[in-house]
């Protein structure tokens, strides 16, 4: 630690032409998405990509931004999907307010397994956090007269939302991504308040050093449990929509070979960068839709890619390509 | 409920615990030695309950799975080593872990590939069949060999690494790379010789797991996170650790499968998250490098 810090590393770099049209990075990210589903083979992996792509956003907040790597983020997942489908099948609490309860609860859950696992660091908070979501999982199976246990949550079907006094048929697949997209923008414009704000700063600041953040006053601790809640509640936001979509929650949604696909998918797409997180949830889907048609054990590939992907590419595909047109290094 | 049905449940949890502590001592010693968190450990482990079925019956014979598998899959485990993961030292840390857990992806799959998904009945070599009596009950003799044999092993092990000049080349090697490499010890080498042994002790612990566990290539993804858990709680890189937490872990599984039976696969996450509570780097754990 070399005296106080003049505060250059948490400074962003000033804004230039390209910076300036990265600026609107919340209203291109969606104007891609809402042309998404003509984009892709079938509607049904537009609204999949959708839903990916908000968890590993989420998650992005923490692994990519932070630089924590957790393998819990199914947990989170897994609760927003949980809380929404027993909200609506069980209590009869309308769908939009279900969401917005189930995000509140799963921010709750994100608290609680962040005080434990944020007092640890570096491959201990990796392996910690794995610990925690598999202990979620178990719950899970366990409480089976609340969860399904190992058949999942059945028995709550969205056919109908309204919204503003306007009847929308949920079953047709146009007017249901369209509606989950609604929530995929709401997520994309928070994260981008999250980022540009002094928060953000700290958080890219802990990733970078965060000894030297701790020595410029910022409060370390709290800001990995904070920045815990809010990669959690976003998660969470993919889970009620997973909800809404299948009108079922499978057990599996909770074991950490989902937060193995999250981690997955971060890295195919690329971490730190805003948009990689969907790239990473389509690319991901769609070599699992290719190869599972030639051989069921398209694992096998998977594994193989992600491994390549470690070894040579640790960027990913959206990080790569932004570094080629020279934008990585102005904005990460 | 008599005291010798405690006491019996108790040893129960002290095999339990035994296996417990062979897997998690593998993970730990890669990690202390080398700083890398093998994510593929639950797989070979998985691999090594594999390999021992099919040496088993191919040489008709227990002893010979038991002896070879883990030599086997720890060669294996060298492999890996030279091939990947020594490509990623001096890189992030989360690198390794990111790999092996990719790695785990193909091992699974490719054991679906070669040995189906169903579970396979893994037989108890005939000369431990049936329970011993001790006295105040009866105890299952392969149980009791468990105990005995990962005793041994854990002995061999401790006075190799604490009384031979290999052990004090790994012990320094694991303290200053640079410094030994200067004195002229690959270390390199001795890299690939404790990621061999961590593998080889995986597969051992899969082995010897097999006749109390059905083998089934989803097995080590339970493994792995009761490896983590053990090592989370008797600290990162500490072998004492590791012996201390898998004996704990086991002991309170089986104790509380004795009485609320639902909550032993819950119970130690919860140890785990009392004692991250109290001590976040673990029992037996250095602070600093993980908390």
């Amino acid at each position: 630690m070399t005296g106080p810090s003049s505060g250059e590393a948490l400074a962003k770099p000033a804004a230039s032409g390209l910076g300036r049209v990265l600026d609107h990075r919340v209203l291109l990210s969606i104007a891609v998405l809402a042309i998404l589903p003509w984009l892709l083979p079938s509607k049904a992996l537009a609204v999949n990509v959708l839903i990916y792509g908000v968890v590993v956003m989420g998650y992005n907040l923490l692994f990519g931004y932070t630089g924590l790597l957790s393998f819990g983020q199914a947990a989170f997942f897994g609760a927003g999907a949980y809380f929404t489908g027993i909200a609506i099948g069980r209590y009869g609490v309308p769908w939009f307010a279900a969401v917005a309860l189930a995000v509140l609860l799963s921010t709750c859950l994100a608290a609680l397994i962040g005080v434990i696992s944020t007092r640890t660091r570096g491959i201990y908070f990796s392996m910690v956090t794995l610990a925690l979501a598999q202990l979620v999982y178990y719950v899970a199976l366990q409480a089976a007269s609340i969860t399904g246990g190992e058949n999942g949550l059945r028995g709550f079907t969205v056919d109908r939302v309204s919204l503003f006094g306007l009847q929308v048929n949920f079953l047709d697949p146009v007017n249901k991504y369209y509606v989950l997209m609604a929530f995929a923008a709401l997520a994309l414009w928070f994260q981008s308040r999250i980022l540009n704000s002094p928060f953000g700063a700290v958080i890219e600041a802990i990733r970078e050093n965060e000894q030297r953040a701790r020595a410029c006053g910022y409060d370390v601790e709290r800001s990995k449990l904070v920045v815990f809640m809010l990669s959690g509640a976003i998660s969470s936001l993919g889970g009620c929509m997973l909800a809404l979509h299948l009108s079922i929650v499978p057990l599996d949604i909770l074991h950490y070979q989902t937060s193995g696909m999250i981690v997955m998918m971060v890295l195919l797409g690329g971490a730190r960068s805003f948009f990689g997180p969907f790239v990473g949830a389509a690319s991901f889907l769609i070599l699992e839709d290719v190869i599972s048609l030639w051989t069921p054990h398209w694992q096998i590939f998977v594994g193989a890619i992600f491994v390549l992907f470690v070894l040579f590419l640790p960027k990913g595909i959206w990080g790569t390509l932004l570094d080629g047109f020279g934008i990585g290094k102005a904005r990460p | 409920m008599d005291l010798s049905l405690i006491i019996m449940q108790l040893l129960s949890g002290i095999a339990l615990g035994a296996v417990l502590v062979i897997t998690a001592l593998g993970l730990t010693i890669v990690f202390g030695m080398l700083g890398v968190v093998n994510f593929a450990h639950g797989a070979l482990f998985m691999i090594g309950a594999y390999a021992g079925l099919y040496l088993a019956s191919l040489t008709g014979s227990f002893w010979w799975g038991l002896l070879l598998a883990p030599i086997l899959i720890g060669v294996f485990g060298m492999l890996i080593e030279f091939v990947l993961i020594r490509r990623l030292y001096g890189r992030s840390i989360d690198d390794p872990l990111l790999l092996t857990f990719g790695l785990s992806y193909i091992l699974v799959e490719g054991v679906r590939i070669v040995f189906g998904s169903d579970g396979i009945p893994f037989p108890t070599p005939p000369q431990l069949i049936g329970v011993l009596d001790l006295g105040i009950g009866f105890f299952p003799r392969y149980r009791l060999f468990v105990i005995v044999l990962v005793a041994v092993v854990l002995l061999v092990l401790w006075l190799t690494l604490e009384k031979t000049r290999v052990g004090l080349i790994v012990r320094a090697g694991a303290r200053d790379p640079t410094i030994m490499q200067v004195l002229g010890v690959d270390i390199g080498r001795v890299w690939l010789a404790i990621f061999g042994l961590g593998v080889g002790l995986a597969a051992l612990g899969g082995v010897l797991a097999g006749p109390m566990r059905s083998v089934n290539p989803e097995m080590g993804s339970l493994v792995l996170a009761e490896a983590f858990v053990v090592t989370v709680i008797g600290g990162l890189g500490s072998i004492v650790g590791a012996v201390v937490a898998g004996l704990m872990v086991g002991i309170s599984i089986s104790m509380v499968a004795l009485f609320a039976p639902e909550m032993a696969t819950i119970v130690m996450f919860a140890l785990m998250a009392v004692v991250l509570l109290i001590r976040p780097q673990g029992l037996f754990g250095v602070r600093g490098r993980t908390a």
